[in-house]
C-alpha cells in the first residue's frame, strides 16, 4: 500500500539526490527510518523552507512532527507529487493534491493510517487504531457527520504540523494541557451558546480536588477531561455509567456503595450515584460535614428527621467526629509536653495509627453500615486515648521533676547555709 | 561560753557531714541509674526478626514491628520473601498482602503495590520503602538497606 | 592504723606534705574585686561536670548519621535521668562559656596578665578557642536540623579564611558536604582530641596559676592588701558556689529540659533564621553586617581575616600592652578592652532580634 509505494519510490531516489539528503537530515532530525525517508527527493519542503509567513510554518513546525520523525511527509497527507520541482507539476490536483483538507473529511484523512491495524502495527504494535470509530461514537464526530463543521476534529486536538508524541509534556493533549485544550471551545461562551452547553465546566474543575492533585502535585495519575468523558469517544457520561467511571480509580469506595442499600435506592429513584453527593466537575476534598444532619449534609436531603437512614447519617457523624476530637485532644496535649521540652515523638507516631483508622473510617462511610464505621473507630479511639494518655504522663512527669527539683534545691540551699556558717566560724575569731 | 561554742561546732560539723553525704549521694544515685541499660535496649533498630520460616506458607504476609513503625513481610507466591514499609504512601494507611491479587493492598483507597513495593495502581504516590530480607536458622532478619 | 600513721605513709609515697605545705602558704588577696577570683573556679567545676555528664552520656551515643539523632532520643526517653543528663551538659556547656568570658575579661581589666603571668594569659585564650570549639563540635553531635545547618554555615564560614580556607573546610566537614562523615569526625574532636589538647592546656594554665599566684590590680599596687588562706577559707566559699551551680543546673534541666527538635535532613531546604550558637552570635552579625565586597576582597574573607588576625592580638595583649608591662597605667588597653566588651554586646543582641 502507501509504505511500499513509499518504498518503490526511494531507491532510485537515494542515487541521485544523495547530496541533497544531508540537508533533510539536518532538517527532519536523526534516526535511522528518517535517514532513509530523507534520502527522497521532497520538493515541498524546499519550497516552503524557503518561503515566508503561514507558507513556511508548516515545514518548521514538522521539526517536532512525531510522523515526520518516522519518515513521513507533506505530500502523505496533502497529495501531490515532491519529485518535481515545477510547483505546478508537484501541487497539481490530478495527482491528489489537497492544499487544505476540509474539515469534514480529516477524521477520514487521519484514518486511512490510523485505522489501518496492519498499517499502524509496523510502528507501534501497542497503539489502537479504533479512534476514527471511536470519534464517530462521540457528539463531535456525531454533529460533525450531521454537517456541524464547528466541532472538535483530530486537528482541533492534536494540532495538524507539529504532532507531538501523547506522552511529550508539550503535546496539546498530554494529561497537564488536555483541560485547557478543551477548554479552548468549552470554555468560550461565545462558541457555547449555539450548543446552549455550559462554558464552567473548566473553571470548576480547576478547583476540584482532581486539578489539584494533577497540577499541584503533578500527578499525572490525576483525573483531567478525557478521564470521565473519554477521549476520542467524548460524551458526557450518562446516570447509569457515572459510578463506573469514577470506580475506575475510586474501587473501594465504589465496591462499597455498590453492595450497600443505598444501590437500589439510587437505581430506583434514577439518582447518579457519586454525582450526587460529591458533584461532577469541581469535585471538592470531602469533609466530614456532608454526612450527618447538619446544615452541609447530604443525607437530609432524602432522610427525613427520625427515620433509619437519618439516624444513622447521625450516629456515623458522631462517630467520626469522636474520633477527630480524640486525635485532636492527644495531638495538642502531645504537642505541649513538647513544647515544654518534653520528649514525645514516640507517642506521636503512635498516634499515626489512630489516624489511620479516620482515614478509613471516612471511606468505610460508603457501606452506609453504622456498625462498619464503628468496627474500625473503636480502635482508632482507644489509640487516641492512649496518645493522650501519653501526653498527659509527660506533662505529670514534668510536674514531677519540678517537684523533685524544688525539694532538692532546699536541701543544696541548705547545704549552701552549712557551708557559709562554717566560714563564719573558721573566720569569727579573726 | 566556750562550752556552748563547743556543742555548736558539734552539731555544725555533724549537720555538715550528713549535708554533704546526702548531696553526694543525691548526686551518684541519678548517675548510676543512669547507667544501668534500660528495658528497651536499642536506640534504632536496623534489624529484627520479622517471622520464623515455617510461620508463613508461600503467597501470604505478615505484619511485623519494626522500630516503632509497621513492616510487610510478604512470602511470594515463587517462594521468595520480601520485606516493605507497612506504611501507604499515600495517606499513611497500613497495607496488606492480598492472595488473591497476588499484590500488596491497602484497603484504605484501594493502593495497590506489586512485589517489588512499586505503586502500580491507585492514589500511591511512591512505591513502597523495601528491607533487606535475611534468613538466619530458623529466623527471617529484615533490616534496611 | 592512726591517721598521722597514713598521713606519713602517704607522704613518703607521694609527697603530700608538700602538697599540704602549699596549701597552708597559698593566700588569695582580699579587696573589692576579690570577687572575680571565683569564676577561674567555677569554669573548672563546670568542665568537671562536662566531663563527667559527657562520659556519661558516651554510654547511649551512637556517632552516626543513621543513629545520632535517635539515640539522643532514646537518652531523653528511655534512660532513667537521661534527660537529666543531658540537659545538664547542655546546659552547663552554655554556663561554662559564659563564665569563662567573665573570668577572661576579668583578668582583662585586673591586668593579671602582666609580667610574670604573660603565659598564664595565653594559655587561658588557647582555653577559650578549645572551649568554643567544644560547644561547635558538641553542638552538632544530636544530629537535628538546626544544628546540622548550623553547622554547614559555620565550616562555609572556615571556608572563607585565607589561603588554607578550602583546606579547612574539607578538612572540618570530612568531605565537600556536611554528611554523615563531619559527624564522625566532630564526635572524634568533641570527645577525644578536644579533651586531650584542653586536658595539657589546661593543666599548664592552672600550674602557672599556682606558680605566681593571684595578681593583684595596678590600682590597689602599693596599698596594704589584706589577705585569707586558701585553704580552707577560699576553697569554702568556691564550694559555697559550685553547690549553688548544681542547683542552677539541676533547676535549669528541670525547668528548661533541653530540646532536640526534629532529624537532620540533608536534602530538606535550610530552616529560616538559623543561628548559631549565643557565643558565636557577635561574630555572625559581624559578617552579616559586612559588604559584599571590601575593596578588591570579599566582604566574608575580609571578616574572618579580621577575626582572625583579633584571635592572635588578643592572645598577644600581655606583648603588646607595653605601658602596663613598664608598671604604668595603660589606658589605652582599658579603653579598647570596654570598646571589645561592648561590641560583643552590642553585636550579640543585635543578632539576636535580627
Ligand atoms: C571530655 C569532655 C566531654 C565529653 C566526653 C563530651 C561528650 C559529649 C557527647 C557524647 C555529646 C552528645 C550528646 C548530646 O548532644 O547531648 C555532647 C554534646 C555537647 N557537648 Fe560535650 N562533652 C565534653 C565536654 C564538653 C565541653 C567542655 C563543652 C563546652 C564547651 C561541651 C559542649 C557540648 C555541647 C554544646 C553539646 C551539644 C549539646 C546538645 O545540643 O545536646 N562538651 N558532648
Ligand atoms: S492510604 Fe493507602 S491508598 Fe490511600
Amino acid at each position: 500500500m502507501r509504505g511500499e509505494r513509499r518504498e518503490r519510490r526511494r531507491i532510485p531516489r537515494s542515487r541521485l539526490w544523495g547530496g541533497f539528503a544531508l540537508v533533510s537530515l539536518v532538517l527532519g532530525g536523526l534516526g535511522a527510518t528518517v535517514a532513509r525517508a530523507q534520502q527522497a527527493k521532497d520538493s515541498c519542503i524546499e519550497c516552503h523552507a524557503a518561503l515566508e509567513g503561514p507558507l513556511a510554518d508548516p515545514v518548521a513546525l514538522m521539526r517536532e512532527d512525531i510522523h515526520r520523525a518516522r519518515g513521513f511527509s507533506c505530500a502523505d497527507c496533502h497529495g501531490g507529487d515532491p519529485r518535481s520541482d515545477d510547483p505546478l507539476a508537484a501541487m497539481d490536483p490530478k495527482k491528489g493534491f489537497v492544499a487544505r483538507p476540509p474539515h469534514r473529511a480529516i477524521p477520514a484523512l487521519c484514518g486511512r493510517c490510523h485505522s489501518n491495524a496492519e498499517f499502524m502495527k509496523r510502528y507501534n504494535p501497542a497503539l489502537r487504531v479504533d479512534q476514527e470509530q471511536e470519534y464517530f461514537t462521540s457528539v463531535h464526530g456525531k454533529r460533525l457527520r450531521a454537517g456541524d463543521t464547528r466541532v472538535a476534529t483530530c486537528t482541533s486536538c492534536h494540532g495538524a504540523h507539529g504532532i507531538r508524541s501523547v506522552q511529550h509534556p508539550l503535546s496539546p493533549v498530554y494529561p497537564l494541557n488536555v483541560a485547557e485544550t478543551c477548554a479552548r471551545c468549552h470554555a468560550d461562551a461565545e462558541y457555547m451558546r449555539e450548543y446552549r452547553l455550559p462554558h464552567d465546566q473548566y473553571d470548576r474543575y480547576r478547583r476540584s480536588a482532581h486539578a489539584r492533585a494533577l497540577y499541584d502535585r503533578q500527578d499525572l495519575s490525576a483525573p483531567t477531561c478525557n478521564d470521565c468523558h473519554g477521549n476520542h469517544g467524548a460524551v458526557p457520561p450518562g446516570i447509569t455509567s457515572v459510578a463506573h467511571v469514577c470506580g475506575q480509580c475510586h474501587v473501594r469506595q465504589a465496591t462499597l456503595f455498590r453492595a450497600s442499600p443505598h444501590k437500589a435506592a439510587f437505581d430506583a429513584m434514577g439518582l447518579a450515584e457519586c454525582v450526587y453527593c460529591h458533584g461532577n466537575h469541581d469535585v471538592l476534598s470531602p469533609t466530614d460535614e456532608m454526612i450527618g444532619t447538619g446544615e452541609k449534609s447530604v443525607c437530609v436531603s432524602c432522610h427525613p428527621p427520625g427515620d433509619a437512614g437519618y439516624q444513622a447519617a447521625e450516629r456515623m457523624r458522631a462517630l467520626l467526629d469522636d474520633l477527630s476530637r480524640e486525635l485532636e485532644r492527644a495531638r495538642a496535649i502531645l504537642d505541649r509536653a513538647e513544647r515544654a521540652g518534653m520528649e514525645v515523638s514516640r507517642a506521636k507516631f503512635e498516634l499515626s495509627e489512630a489516624r489511620d483508622a479516620l482515614t478509613h473510617a471516612r471511606v468505610l462511610i460508603h457501606a452506609f453500615s453504622v456498625k462498619e464505621v464503628e468496627n474500625v473507630i473503636r480502635p482508632g479511639l482507644e489509640v487516641a486515648r492512649r496518645g493522650y494518655h501519653a501526653g498527659e504522663r509527660a506533662l505529670a512527669e514534668l510536674n514531677y521533676r519540678r517537684k523533685g527539683l524544688a525539694v532538692s534545691l532546699l536541701f543544696i540551699l541548705f547545704l549552701a547555709a552549712l557551708l557559709y556558717l562554717k566560714l563564719r566560724e573558721i573566720e569569727g575569731p579573726r | 561560753m566556750s562550752l556552748w561554742n563547743e556543742q555548736r561546732r558539734k552539731l555544725l560539723n555533724i549537720l555538715l557531714g550528713t549535708s554533704v553525704g546526702a548531696t553526694l549521694v543525691a548526686i551518684l544515685y541519678p548517675i548510676l541509674k543512669f547507667m544501668i541499660p534500660p528495658e528497651v535496649i536499642e536506640a534504632t533498630q536496623t534489624s529484627v526478626v520479622a517471622g520464623r520460616v515455617n510461620e508463613l506458607p508461600p503467597n501470604s504476609g505478615k505484619i511485623f514491628k519494626f522500630g516503632n513503625k509497621p513492616g510487610l513481610l510478604v512470602h511470594t507466591p515463587t517462594g521468595e520473601y520480601k520485606a516493605f514499609s507497612a506504611v501507604c504512601t499515600h495517606l499513611d494507611c497500613i497495607v496488606q498482602y492480598r492472595p488473591d491479587l497476588r499484590l500488596i493492598w491497602c484497603a484504605c483507597h484501594n493502593g495497590q503495590y506489586n512485589l517489588s513495593g512499586k505503586n502500580i495502581a491507585g492514589p500511591p504516590p511512591r512505591p513502597l520503602e523495601e528491607y533487606a530480607v535475611n534468613i538466619r536458622g530458623e529466623e527471617i532478619v529484615v533490616s534496611r538497606m | 592504723m592512726r591517721v598521722e600513721t597514713w598521713r606519713s605513709w602517704l607522704d613518703e609515697r607521694l609527697g603530700t606534705e608538700a602538697v599540704r605545705e602549699f596549701l597552708r602558704r597559698k593566700e588569695v588577696p582580699i579587696h573589692r574585686h576579690t570577687i572575680w577570683y571565683y569564676f577561674g573556679g567555677m569554669t573548672l567545676f563546670l568542665f568537671v561536670v562536662q566531663v563527667v555528664t559527657g562520659a556519661l552520656l558516651l554510654l547511649y551515643y551512637r556517632p552516626s548519621a543513621e543513629a545520632a539523632f535517635e539515640s539522643v532520643q532514646f537518652i531523653m526517653t528511655e534512660v532513667e535521668f537521661g534527660w537529666l543528663i543531658r540537659s545538664i551538659h547542655s546546659w552547663s556547656a552554655n554556663l561554662m562559656i559564659a563564665t569563662l568570658f567573665l573570668h577572661m575579661f576579668s583578668a582583662y581589666f585586673m591586668k593579671a596578665y602582666r609580667p610574670p603571668r604573660e603565659l598564664t594569659w595565653v594559655s587561658g585564650t588557647l582555653l577559650l578557642f578549645l572551649a568554643l570549639a567544644f560547644g561547635f563540635s558538641g553542638y552538632l553531635l544530636p544530629w537535628n536540623k538546626l544544628a546540622f545547618f548550623a553547622t554547614k554555615v559555620g565550616t562555609d564560614i572556615a571556608g572563607d579564611v585565607p589561603v588554607i580556607g578550602p583546606f579547612l573546610l574539607r578538612f572540618l566537614r570530612g568531605g565537600e558536604e556536611v554528611t554523615g562523615a563531619t559527624l564522625t569526625r566532630f564526635f572524634g574532636f568533641h570527645v577525644a582530641i578536644l579533651p586531650g589538647v584542653m586536658t595539657i592546656v589546661l593543666t599548664l594554665h592552672l600550674i602557672l596559676v599556682q606558680r605566681h599566684g593571684m595578681s593583684i590590680p595596678p590600682s590597689l599596687e602599693g596599698t596594704r592588701v589584706r589577705t585569707m588562706p586558701f585553704f580552707p577559707n577560699f576553697l569554702l566559699r568556691d564550694l559555697i558556689g559550685w553547690v549553688l551551680a548544681i542547683g542552677a543546673l539541676a533547676a535549669l534541666a528541670a525547668l528548661f529540659p533541653w530540646g532536640l527538635g526534629e532529624k537532620a535532613d540533608p536534602f530538606a531546604p535550610a530552616p529560616a533564621g538559623i543561628k548559631p550558637e549565643w557565643y558565636f552570635l557577635f561574630l555572625f552579625q559581624t559578617l552579616r553586617l559586612l559588604p559584599a565586597r571590601v575593596g578588591i576582597f570579599e566582604g566574608e574573607v575580609v571578616g574572618v581575616t579580621l577575626f582572625l588576625l583579633g584571635g592572635l592580638f588578643w592572645m598577644l595583649v600581655p606583648f603588646l600592652d607595653k605601658p602596663t608591662s613598664r608598671g604604668w597605667r595603660g589606658r589605652f588597653f582599658t579603653g579598647l578592652g570596654v570598646f571589645i566588651v561592648l561590641y560583643i554586646a552590642v553585636m550579640t543582641i543585635w543578632g539576636y532580634l535580627a
